[in-house]
């Protein structure tokens, strides 16, 4: 078998079995309160994470300017409960302006 | 659920689907101009169907890190998802087949979607929209991305690697809002995914912020 759709179908077959994960335990193991608190914090923590992750860096290092930049943007008219397409747009309006402008 | 309710989520999910489907194309246009056969984006966004872990193995390939490597590194940067799954399971409903397909559907962005409403009936509701929507404009902008090459540019000039973060925020934040121990696990774990970021593989740092959750003990009304 050739080496790269082995290697799609390791991946593809490993990222189905971390997704099955929630499906297959949900009803047949009781999970107490207190875990299913954490189970709820826990998705809101990583999701904070991915964003902080997703907005400061790129390969390991700083991002550059543009791209927090506009997400701090987004997250201001976030704040100030401004509509989601307004956030989304504004967040990559002023990235893409910042870029335009020579901002890194 | 009135149908005003789900044209709202229909109108606030395809915002996410249209930036979605130009970085999709963005993904095809990179793999097939790295030298890659069309087929291998579109099949592996089909199957694997996670951005960031496409984008990673595909990196890896080639950076001529060689399909282990590249699996592997996509494998890191899913397990968040298992965590994700966990947290939509019961949205899923109870057919084997809905739960089969659902589990498929877990990305960030669905997630984040229907965890950000309100009530059972929404969040279900937001899951599949979201899911099986983003599932399609992925796929379609993987399709048409990996078929025109390099002819869209560079994607980073229309500041859509800002709209992602700032998706995640505006879903996070009612959430945040709520609980002062969610808000204090989530900054605590997002400043240790960041403190590690620059020693550790990507992946590894999300992961980290789950320690996060210590501060979440404390059971003191909000």
């Amino acid at each position: 078998m050739n080496a790269t759709v082995a290697m799609i179908l390791a991946l593809a077959v490993g990222t189905y079995a971390l997704r099955l994960v929630g499906p297959v335990l949900h009803g047949r193991v009781e999970l107490p309160p207190r875990v299913q608190e954490l189970l709820s914090a826990g998705a809101v923590v990583l999701l904070v994470a991915l964003l902080a992750t997703g907005a400061l860096t790129e390969g390991g290092g700083f991002a550059g300017w543009a791209r927090p930049a506009g997400v701090l943007v987004g997250a201001v008219l976030a704040w100030r409960r401004a509509p989601f397409v307004v956030v989304v747009l504004g967040a990559a309006a002023v990235t893409a302006v910042l870029r335009a402008a020579g901002v890194a | 659920m009135r149908t005003a309710e789900r044209t709202a989520l229909v109108r606030d999910s395809a915002l996410v689907w249209l930036a979605s489907g130009v970085v999709g194309v963005s993904f095809g246009a990179i793999s097939v101009t790295g030298g890659l056969p069309v087929w291998v984006p579109v099949v592996m966004s089909l199957l694997v169907y996670a951005g960031s872990a496409q984008f990673s193995a595909v990196g890896v390939l080639l950076a001529g890190g060689g399909p282990v490597a590249a699996a592997a590194t996509g494998l890191l940067l899913n397990t968040r998802t298992a965590a994700f799954s966990l947290a939509v399971a019961d949205l899923l409903g109870r057919g084997r087949l809905a739960r089969l397909l659902g589990a498929h559907l877990v990305t960030d962005e669905t997630v984040a979607f229907a965890l950000a409403q309100p009530d059972p009936a929404r969040r279900r509701a937001a899951f599949w929209i979201s899911g099986l929507g983003l599932f399609a404009v992925w796929n379609l902008g993987v399709l048409a991305g990996a078929l025109a090459g390099g002819a869209l540019g560079d994607t980073a000039t229309y500041g859509l690697d800002a709209a992602f973060p700032a998706v995640l925020v505006a879903l996070v934040l009612p959430a945040l809002r709520d609980s002062p121990a969610t808000r204090r696990s989530a900054l605590l774990g997002a400043a240790l995914a960041l403190a590690v970021t620059p020693a550790v593989p990507a992946g590894v740092p999300v992961l980290v912020a789950l320690a996060g959750l210590v501060l979440h003990g404390d059971r003191r009304p909000a």
